[in-house]
């Protein structure tokens, strides 16, 4: 499985953390297509805590975090 | 040490008020964080506050923005910013900037700044700041909200963080805010601001983020 966090305004509707079957995404893409997610809503994109893009592959046992852009002031 | 800054002792040493008395900052922007970065710079007690806004208060403001008021409504913010430092404390120099952060004039409004707080509302103006900032030499103590959620960092020279947190494409789809997001982002950003002005140890290049709704605080990088 791959678990997918999401924070912040990417929570709504979405939950927390769901679990992925590793064999539906390749890709962090994949992960953000499957969630409906436009790549311009998220600044920041992490694999097992490291800075990604979503072109970044993906496997079993991964940790997806996603960040919206926070941007006001 | 002046009366007004004894309940600082015990938190901070007399040296380090000292020190702080002695250190310019420029706020970048004068709305929603700017309000509360400029009040709490204020009652610290630092020496000099430059601060740039180009803006005028509109009512969508009141439901945040300290320094605005039913009255101050159509008023040029960089000029509240004014009248507020002189009212809360007339012992900080302060030099208010009718202006907006430029690629013209981002060099000129941070020069000869100790620390610059990013209180700018859009991306455009963070990556031009960022810059004038890392060609300058200067730290830059980021902060920006959306919503319930605050992120703040300290932005060193030759840090990447701002491209990292900002990446081309992205953009911003709400403009929410509530009344305690700016405070709370500028409590961040002015204990970062704190530690570096007095040496404090710091960890520089790591995103601090806070989502208010569901009480988390990640620390990013």
């Amino acid at each position: 499985m791959i678990e997918v966090r999401f924070f912040a305004t990417l929570r709504d509707g979405r939950g927390k953390i769901t679990q992925v079957p590793a064999e539906e995404a390749s890709t962090a893409g994949d992960l953000l297509r499957r969630f409906e997610i436009p790549p311009e809503e998220v600044a920041i994109l992490l694999i097992n805590g490291f800075h990604s893009k979503p072109e970044n592959p993906v496997k079993d046992g991964d940790v997806i975090s996603l960040f919206p852009p926070v941007g006001g002031g | 040490m002046e009366e007004r800054y004894i309940r600082n002792l015990g938190a901070l040493t007399e040296q380090e008020c000292a020190a702080l008395r002695t250190k310019t900052v420029f706020v970048a922007g004068c709305g929603g964080l700017g309000g509360y970065l400029i009040e709490m710079l204020l009652r610290l007690g630092v020496g000099e506050i430059h601060a740039a806004d180009g803006d005028a208060f509109e009512a969508s403001n009141l439901n945040r923005q300290l320094l605005s008021s039913p009255s101050s409504l159509g008023k040029p913010k960089a000029e509240a910013a004014a009248m507020r430092a002189e009212l809360v404390n007339p012992d900080v120099r302060f030099v208010a900037v009718p202006q907006f952060v430029t690629e013209e004039n981002a060099a000129e409004l941070i020069r000869g700044s100790d620390a610059v707080l990013d209180a700018l509302d859009n991306i455009q103006a963070r990556r031009t700041l960022a810059r004038a900032c890392a060609e300058a030499g200067i730290p830059m103590i980021h902060g920006a909200i959306c919503g319930w959620s605050a992120q703040a960092a300290v932005v060193m020279p030759g840090d990447d963080l701002i491209e990292k947190i900002y990446p081309e494409g992205v953009s911003l789809s709400s403009k929410a805010s509530l009344s305690f997001t700016p405070p709370f982002c500028a409590a961040l950003q002015i204990a970062l601001c704190t530690r570096l002005l007095t040496g404090r140890p710091l960890e520089t290049g790591r995103l601090y983020m806070a989502d208010l709704l569901d009480m988390e605080l990640e620390s990013l990088f």
